[in-house]
């Protein structure tokens, strides 16, 4: 999209796009911050912080610590603190273990907590521990479905249960 | 080439304006990240990760009821133009497809499921992006799909997943659930009554985030705002996509009623600027995808409030999707330039409006709408 030039003092970055209806005509002004801002408008909030400064603005808050971990490297895929920093990605599964000590304070910024509550995942060969777990959230699901009423997806969920329990029978004998 | 045969409704199921409030929502998409543990994750995975990553999905799919009849597109093997045509239709990212212009990265790929609304991107940024699209308002179906054939995959593949941070995904705001749910919404009225800025800011603090209809970074044109939750982790999924669902209808509530002050306050110039907009539609002969999507959103307002009454939302849905670039190339059968792409936009929306709408502009304004509403 072209620039948008300020109706008010000619600038080149018209930010606020102002609607008005007076008196039964509608017009459209183009504002540059400053000038929204003195007739006291504001623009639209951007939608969020982009990852990649929320990671800087950490680092700043606890500089020590950062240079401590910017060394530290991914075992299984190479990423080092420094490169999460840049990018905002992590490498491969094991960085979340390698950066253990980082990450719940960055996770806590983004989303206000750090434990998953979620869906409990069972992986194709289960301990009874992780078949428990598993039952455990799939019966939540359970209850909350009755609870709406929602009976076809209670019944999913009863299917699921029930396939389950044969095996933790197994392995807990 | 033509690849669409093979994809159920070619891809274009979303865009029939059948669910709930399709007027206001296009479409309503969750899609939630995996990842195979023992790979690197899309950025940083080699050529063997991606095709160990496709070819263990390959597996998976043999055994899974909902995806076993479904259809596969390596993205190495799509036409370059069909490619783009998938990304207009919104079921790739670009993230998918590579840099613009160059070949997509090895096993990147898009499996398709035959009997659900439901498809899943391979070697995106995750290993795997379960998502499914629907028309309208129906946040809760399209979570209780991806959850099934999440159910079953999870069965034949490992994924990677941690007791305490979750599903473990390239990008720290996705893990955790890795669930993302969001809805397309045209909102002209809380824009035109300036309540929008309050409304966006509200979403800040309810957890959710905004943005355009394109991807990251993209303007918002047309009065077209894409909702979705912005936490992941700490919250079950039921809860993010309630509260999604919760949130949005009181979007949809305040919009209505926006709709309705400027009906009561500037209904003049509302229904003025409305045929306006119609009228430039109807008879332009070249238009900018901007123009467009500002056009399309006053005869969309038009459509909802009853004021054009021969024309359906379908038709307001196929003019956003048909006249993207990729889409006008495809019809045309060659590649376009700037100026022939407007020419053609503007062509195809006069054809649909002739076709397919049958407003009647007659002297009566509101009035005849409601009459013809009767007959």
């Amino acid at each position: 999209m072209s620039e948008m030039v300020c109706d008010n003092c000619g600038a080149t970055d018209a930010v606020v796009h102002l609607t008005q209806i007076v008196n039964d005509e509608m017009s459209t002004h183009h504002l540059c911050e400053k000038c929204a801002a003195e007739k006291g408008l504001e623009a639209a909030p951007e939608s969020n912080m982009p990852l990649i400064d929320v990671i800087a603005q950490m680092t700043e808050d606890a500089p020590g610590e950062d240079a401590q971990a910017s060394d530290r490297e991914c075992s299984f895929c190479g990423l080092t603190f420094a490169d999460f920093r840049k990018t905002g990605r992590l490498g491969c599964p094991h960085c979340y273990e390698t950066f253990s000590d980082q990450l719940p304070r960055l996770l806590r910024r983004i989303h206000g907590e750090v434990k998953h509550v979620g869906k409990v995942y069972l992986p194709p060969d289960p301990t009874a521990s992780e078949m428990e777990k598993r039952l455990e959230g799939l019966r939540r699901k359970l209850n909350r479905a009755v609870q709406s009423e929602d009976f076809e997806r209670a019944a999913e969920l009863r299917d699921q249960i029930q396939a389950l329990a044969p095996v933790r029978c197994v392995s807990i004998s | 080439m033509n690849d669409f045969e093979a994809i159920p409704d070619h891809g274009l199921a979303w865009m029939e304006a059948s669910g709930e409030y399709a007027d206001i929502v296009l479409s309503t998409r969750v899609r939630l990240a995996r990842n195979l543990q023992g790979h690197a994750f899309g950025a940083r995975a080699r050529v063997n990760d991606r095709e160990a990553v496709l070819r263990h999905f390959r597996q998976s799919v043999e055994r899974s009821q909902m995806l076993n009849d479904g259809v596969l597109l390596e993205m190495s093997e799509v036409a370059e133009r069909t490619r783009r045509i998938l990304l207009e239709r919104r079921i790739v990212t670009r993230e998918l497809l590579g840099e613009e212009g160059g070949d997509p990265a090895r096993g990147a790929a898009v499996h398709f499921s035959n009997r659900d609304p439901v498809s899943i991107m391979v070697n995106e940024e995750d290993h795997l992006r379960v998502q499914s699209l629907l028309s309208g308002l129906r946040i809760s179906e399209a979570w209780r799909i991806v959850d099934l054939l999440d159910e079953e995959l999870g069965r034949e593949l490992p994924f990677a997943y941690h007791n305490e941070f979750g599903f473990l995904t390239s990008c720290p705001t996705n893990v955790g659930s890795g669930l993302r749910a969001s809805v397309f919404m045209h909102l002209p009225g809380l824009v035109l009554t300036k309540e929008i800025s309050k409304t966006l800011r509200g979403l800040g603090e309810l957890g959710l985030t905004f943005r355009g209809l394109y991807g990251e970074g993209s303007e918002v044109v047309g009065n077209f705002f894409q909702i979705s939750n912005q936490m992941t982790l700490g919250r079950t999924e039921e809860d993010l996509v309630d509260h999604l669902d919760r949130v949005v209808r009181k979007v949809i509530e305040d919009e209505l009623q926006a709709r309705q002050i400027l009906l009561r306050d500037a209904g003049g110039v509302t229904e003025d600027k409305i045929w306006r907009a119609y009228g430039l539609l109807r008879y332009a002969r070249s238009l900018s995808f901007e123009e467009l999507m500002n056009l399309l959103s006053g005869v969309r307002l038009g459509v909802s409030l009853k004021l054009l009454p021969g024309l359906r939302v379908y038709s307001l849905n196929k003019m956003m999707i048909f006249t993207q670039p990729a889409h006008l190339e495809q019809a045309a059968g060659r590649d376009l330039t700037q100026a022939e792409r407007d020419a053609h936009r503007a062509s195809y929306v006069r054809r649909i409006l002739a076709t397919e709408g049958d407003v009647s502009a007659d002297d009566n304004g509101s009035a005849g709408a409601k009459r013809s509403e009767q007959l």
